[in-house]
């Protein structure tokens, strides 16, 4: 919950919420990019971000986000990320 | 137990032990004679005993491990709060998954779900809000928990909430800020400590101005640091270098993540909608000054403590800890998880009875998964 996990964000889906599609090793998730909105939301597609509980927090390069992905799976952290992302749906039911 | 060999980069993790090394002499650190350097992040707690840095380091270098893990401080008053809102009628209860096994006085959130309130373990407070618009007839409450990290997700998620105007949609509120501790910390004249390792995470979001007060009012060295085990050691030597040279700074390891004035979206977020409590329970050091946040009047619309009359708002209470139990001895570092007589025997992450042993970032969780060097000699 506190390290985060990066993803890339592959599509703006409501503009108006600031929410993007992020593709977080594998699973899709929308999230809020407020935090590192700058200009012209369209810009962030395609970027690395570390994602927190759902909101893009800093944008990374591709490089460190495969290598703070490997540091999270060493912890054990990076599926527990995972897993509570997946866990959503059912949540929401 | 792990070798320098299995580090990613095992020749730069190397060159670090030995500069490490050298410069623990050169303080003329010892075994008896040791430098304090306390992590303060749960995660960095976590990650020291994974790559078993505490054993890879001198002996002349003592980890005490801080109180920078939410799940860990979370006083049980504030969990029986949570079982409270969430066995009221009507209400659907969103946590962090972190969060249920945390113990309260009569049951931890799991065994209330297990008796059948509504709670649901959510990933984001966007979820909460999702659930929110999706069941207008209910009342959908966030279980708002954590440091300066997890914050301005809870604040974003007012503002949204208050842009849709929904108005069953609403946070309890529990969040802690780092710097406030650190300062009690400093305060307390049991504590030997000489010098900091911060939590990168919290200054992405804060900067690293607000630790200050550290190097200016209280001579002592802090280097934020990311949580990769060659992070870690290279901010282990610049805090020792610190030591060494007599300077007391606030010196940043991560500036590839963390921006020297933090993240301006989320500090304004966080500005709008929060304001700070005079002061705010922590399980193991007490009530400190300052060091909780609670939502402001202007969105008091969606403070569950308003909603329900139930927290803060309702007066402060305070909750024995379990019989035996010496969660507030370890949070302060006065005594190691091993010497508290439950460890291992009545407190297990099965089983836990301290909130040390629930999360990953806990110190007695972490002991126990990997049994530090001082576990190991605890027990010869
Ligand atoms: S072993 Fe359990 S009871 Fe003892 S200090 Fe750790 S968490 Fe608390």
């Amino acid at each position: 919950m506190c390290l985060g996990i990066p993803g890339q964000i592959v599509a703006i889906t409501d503009e108006a919420r600031m929410m993007a599609m992020a593709d977080v090793s594998g699973v899709k998730r929308e999230v809020s990019y407020a935090p590192v909105l700058t200009g012209d939301p369209a810009d962030l597609v395609g970027q690395y971000a570390l994602i927190h509980v759902g909101f893009a927090m800093a944008l990374i390069d591709e490089d460190e986000a495969a290598k703070t992905l490997e540091a999270l799976r060493d912890l054990g952290e990076a599926q527990e990320e995972l897993e509570a992302m997946a866990r959503t749906e059912e949540a929401l039911q | 137990m792990r070798y320098v060999e299995e580090f990613r980069d095992p020749k730069a993790a190397k060159v670090l032990l030995a500069e490490i090394e050298k410069v623990t002499n050169e303080i003329g650190a010892t075994k008896e004679k040791p430098v304090h350097i306390m992590e303060i992040c749960g995660g960095h707690t976590h990650a020291i005993f994974r790559y078993g840095l505490d054993r890879l380091t001198p002996e002349g270098i003592e980890f005490i491990h801080g109180p920078g893990c939410p799940v860990c401080v979370l006083p049980m008053s504030r969990v029986d709060e949570c079982v409270e809102i969430a066995e009221l009628e009507n209400v659907i209860f969103t946590t962090f998954g972190d969060a249920m096994r945390v113990p309260g006085t009569r049951k931890s959130l799991l065994q209330a779900k297990a008796d059948g309130a509504d709670i649901r373990m959510v990933y984001s407070p966007l979820d909460a809000l999702e659930l929110a618009r999706r069941n207008p007839d209910r009342e959908v409450v966030f279980f708002g928990l954590g440091f300066e990290t997890t914050t301005p997700s809870t604040a974003l998620s007012i503002q949204q909430a208050a842009r849709e105007g929904l108005n069953n949609f609403s946070i309890f509120c529990n969040h802690i800020t780092v710097p406030e501790p650190i300062k009690a910390l400093l305060d307390d004249p049991h504590m030997v400590l000489d010098g900091f390792v911060g939590p990168g995470h919290v200054s992405m979001v804060i900067g690293v101005h607000p630790y200050d007060f550290i190097a200016e009012d209280y001579g002592k060295p802090l280097v934020v640091a990311g949580f990769e085990p060659l992070d870690l050691l290279q901010s282990v030597l610049m805090v020792l270098r610190q030591i060494r040279d007599g300077r007391a700074e606030i010196e940043n390891q991560y500036a590839r993540i963390v921006p020297e004035h933090g993240n301006p979206v989320s500090i304004a977020a966080m500005a709008d909608v929060y304001q700070r409590r005079p002061s705010f329970e922590w399980r193991g050091l007490g009530e400190i000054d300052a060091s909780g946040l609670r939502i402001r009047d202007q969105y008091k619309a969606f403070d569950a403590e308003e909603k329900f009359g139930i927290g803060y708002a309702a007066g402060p209470r305070n909750v024995q800890e379990p019989e035996g139990c010496e969660c507030g001895a370890v949070m302060t570092g006065r005594i190691k998880p091993t010497a508290c007589p439950q460890f291992g025997k009545g407190c297990t992450p099965e089983m836990p009875l301290g909130a040390l042993m629930v999360s990953s970032e806990g110190a007695c969780a972490a002991y126990w998964q990997y049994g530090g060097r001082r576990a190991v000699e605890a027990a010869e």
